[in-house]
């Protein structure tokens, strides 16, 4: 097991590498006129965009340009230092307030898909066919016919301008009830699936064989279906909610928009359409991280939910 | 037996869910109402807060808080004294600023003509960067401090007289300096500001220290929030307001959302999504105050389909401008039939002439004698919101001059000039300009003469370059603005651009503001909005 960790790790740092590589050379590729694209449609004096492309050295094209960049981006990484944003923040700084309520969000949200999602899914796959299970197959069928664009915006006018339940943005400093419904809204996606993915298992293994020899040796229901059932139907669950818990950090570009959190995505956003590479490179490299280690972090969880998958 | 497991299988997240909320409803309030002494104010995280580096509206919203301007604006847009006592000049070119006494930092510096000469040297000096540097370029010696390794540190035409008196000397004659001092690139840097002489504190911009009615409380919290509070040795008007919060929003539908729940005070602009909705939803509270902002259509100069000044003409006849501005811009833009901004003193209405008015049959007809292409393009930038008003314009095009007409979009803004630059057919494309201070000159140099620095269509007329030049040496204001007049008549005549809209500023306030006024720069006045209470 600890060989296996082991040698994850070190894949991962190749991978990482990989990432900013192709990430930096995307950008790279799709960079216009940054300087334009800070000033708006203001003109952009001689003097300022003189100064700017010496800072960040945008004279450098063309192939030899992209290594020099690149190689001059890694050198000042690898000695912590993410660079400067065009209008002259440290992008480590910007990670720094950015991370903490994404991860807050994402967490929420993640939450909200398995206490919901993993709950609803028991007892629909337990009472399949039923009145319950039936209502939740319209309801998820629903939320996951409805994007985000046009969830987020209603959600935030009937429940936090119109009836006023919950505050209608939650910020830069949100408290836990703030991100409360940001974190409903972004879990709703996963919580649909997270429900029919465990649905589908448990109706599965409740008509396994084991299941079956559990019963007939007398065991009582509840005991079946928390450890034997529930044991077994949420490997799939597990893997879906490991790959989604990066999803939530990433994925967040609408939510944290429409209630103005100024996290990861926001960040992304504002680094993409300012055409601001170090920036969308250093968020990217973080995000390369967090998928990395929640995958792993899944596998090693296999394991222990099926003693059967063992790692050398 | 069976109901009551399911009961708790259920009882249990909820419980912890209720438990996480109930954990959670304890704390601060977060982002909820602002208290009866604080004004919260919507924003755009800034770009900077040095003056001079300082060209956005969100950070000239916060710095016109921390500083107060050597002139102001009265009514008719001419300017008046506030922090100068005096602004005379006998011929336009050597310019005496007095300054007034009283005025004091806030960290207690008393201001003196050298704050100012230390700051504008700054400005001007060009490896410094600052984006408002070409403000000084009418100063003598600013050629000096421009390149990579600039002659000079300090522009020549600046000369202390005593501490509360400078003089300034212009390269050229030009009637509008006074005017020009309005802006936020002319206020002053207390000596705090620098860490050696010409070297700006690197930390300065995230506290910056002004000498205006409201001082910074704690720093510039980046995409989160700017608090000012007011500073009581403020030598004039006190602000009504103790405390203002700069709210930085990413969107302002999201803004608008908190407005709408008296979560936050002021919206500056309404979001277009909202505009369909915004007065019922306001009511008295959504307002409109003239602004300068001037949206057009230009003609590639280098495309010759264009090059006939009647083809222009005919285009700008056949667009309904009345019925685009009411049925997209649910009237907050007005039609536009001039050259320049309503706001400008100078301005006349309808200089564009019988080209202004809409006439679809006239339109054809001089079209067609004009032999116009058959296929019209319309170019902007599609991250902006413009296709809707594009695309209503196009098929007015379509319909009344019965040609092709499509609009196409560039993915940014400057992906569009890019093209310009390089000659490549874009067709007609879309521009926008918002003034720096109100002059004719400001409207007319930059977007019409030959050198001008927004002139993107390449746009030249000696006659009229002579015109704006003669009018910014004018001896007088009355002279200056018949000879910048006389230029806009020769606008009429080529037709270079079409003019579309004259833009308005649109805001909303929560009900627990009053006073809530806004000016030509798309400025909440900082010192006369107040909790109503």
């Amino acid at each position: 097991m600890f060989r296996y960790i082991l040698r994850r790790l070190l894949q991962m740092v190749l991978a990482f590498l990989g990432t900013t590589l192709i990430v930096y050379a995307l950008m790279f590729a799709g960079q216009g006129d940054p300087i334009q694209a800070l000033a708006g449609e203001r003109p952009v004096t001689e003097a300022q965009r003189a100064y700017l492309t010496e800072k960040y050295h945008l004279d450098a094209t063309g192939i030899g340009g992209f290594f020099y960049r690149y190689f001059d981006y890694v050198r000042s990484l690898l000695q912590g230092d993410l660079g400067q944003s065009l209008t002259g923040r440290q992008i480590g700084d910007i990670l720094q307030q950015a991370w903490p309520v994404t991860v807050k969000l994402a967490l929420i949200a993640l939450a909200v898909a398995v206490i919901f999602g993993v709950t609803a899914g028991v007892i629909a796959g337990i009472r399949r066919a039923g009145i319950f299970d039936n209502s939740t197959l319209v309801l998820t069928l629903l939320v996951l016919g409805i994007p985000t664009i046009v969830l987020a915006p209603l959600a935030q006018y009937f429940l936090g301008v119109k009836w006023q339940l919950f505050p209608p943005t939650a910020g830069a400093e949100p408290n836990f009830y703030a991100l409360l419904l940001p974190g409903i809204v972004l879990g709703s996606l996963s919580l649909a699936t997270a429900l029919r993915l465990t649905r589908t298992s448990v109706a599965e293994n409740l008509r396994a064989d084991y299941v079956r020899t559990a019963r007939s040796k007398g065991l009582v229901k509840r005991r079946i279906v928390s450890v034997h059932v529930l044991r077994n139907s949420l490997i799939p669950v597990v893997t879906f909610l490991g790959v989604e818990l990066g999803n939530l950090m990433s994925g967040a570009i609408i939510t944290e928009g429409v209630f103005n959190i100024p996290g990861v995505g926001f960040n992304l956003f504002r680094g993409i359409r300012t055409e601001d590479g170090p920036l969308v490179v250093g968020i990217v490299s973080v995000l390369v991280v967090v998928y990395l280690v929640s995958n792993l972090l899944v596998d090693v969880l296999y394991a222990v939910l099926d003693p059967r998958i063992r790692y050398e | 037996m069976r109901v009551r497991r399911l009961a708790a299988w259920t009882a249990l997240p909820l419980a912890v869910t209720l438990g996480l909320a109930a954990c959670g409803s304890g704390g601060d309030g977060g982002s909820g109402g602002s208290g009866s002494d604080t004004v919260s104010i919507q924003i755009a995280e800034p770009q900077h807060l040095v003056p001079t580096n300082t060209t956005e509206t969100a950070g000239n919203q916060v710095i016109s808080g921390l500083f107060s301007p050597l002139v102001d604006y009265d009514a008719q847009n001419k300017p008046v004294e506030v922090a100068a006592e005096s602004v005379t000049s006998t011929d336009n070119k050597v310019w005496t600023i007095k300054l007034k006494d009283g005025f004091t930092f806030h960290n207690g510096e008393k201001v003196k003509s050298d704050n100012y000469i230390n700051a504008w040297n700054y400005g001007a000096y060009a490896p410094n960067g600052q984006g408002g540097s070409y403000f000084f370029e009418k100063i003598a010696g600013y050629e000096d401090l421009q390149g990579k390794q600039p002659k000079a540190k300090t522009l020549s035409g600046l000369k202390k007289l005593d501490d509360l008196t400078f003089q300034v000397t212009l390269g050229a004659p030009y009637i509008d300096f006074k005017t020009m001092l309005g802006y936020n690139a002319f206020y002053p840097l207390p000596d705090a500001a620098f860490s050696a002489p010409g070297v700006l504190k690197a930390d300065y911009e995230q506290a910056p220290i002004g000498q205006g009615p409201f001082k910074m409380k704690g720093t510039w919290q980046h995409d989160s929030k700017i608090d000012i509070e007011r500073y009581d040795a403020y030598p004039l008007d006190k602000p009504k307001s103790k405390n203002i919060e700069f709210r930085i929003y990413q969107q302002l539908t999201a803004a608008y959302a908190d407005l709408l729940a008296d979560n936050l005070d002021v919206l500056p602009t309404i979001p277009t999504e909202n505009l369909s909705t915004a007065q019922t939803d306001l009511g008295d509270r959504y307002q409109t105050s003239p602004m300068s902002s001037f949206q057009f259509l230009a003609f590639p100069t280098f495309d010759k389909d264009f090059a006939n000044p009647d083809v222009r003409k005919a285009i700008s006849m056949a667009i309904d401008r009345d019925e685009i501005t009411k049925s997209i811009f649910k009237n907050s833009q007005a039609p536009a039939r001039s050259f320049v901004s309503p706001v400008l003193p100078g301005y006349r209405e309808n200089t564009a002439g019988a080209a202004g008015e809409f006439n679809p049959t006239e339109a054809k007809k001089l079209y067609q004698a004009a032999g116009g292409p058959a296929k019209i393009v319309i170019s902007y930038n599609g991250d902006g919101g413009h296709k809707d008003w594009v695309d209503a314009t196009a098929n007015q095009l379509k319909a009344n001059l019965g040609v092709e007409v499509v609009g196409s979009a560039e993915p940014k803004f400057a992906d569009l000039l890019n093209k310009v630059e390089k000659k490549q057919p874009v067709g007609m494309f879309r521009l926008g300009w918002v003034m720096d201070y109100p002059s004719m000159e400001d409207y007319l140099g930059p977007l019409y003469t030959t050198n001008g620095s927004s002139n993107y269509y390449g746009y030249s007329n000696p006659d009229f370059d002579r015109l704006v030049k003669e009018g910014s040496a004018a001896a007088t204001q009355d002279e200056a603005i018949k000879k910048y007049q006389q230029a806009e008549d020769i606008l009429a005549k080529d037709m270079p651009v079409i003019p579309l809209r004259f833009g308005e500023n649109v805001f909303g306030h929560s009900s627990k503001v009053k006073n809530v006024e806004m000016d030509l720069f798309q400025r909440v006045n900082l010192v006369k909005v107040e909790a109503a209470s």
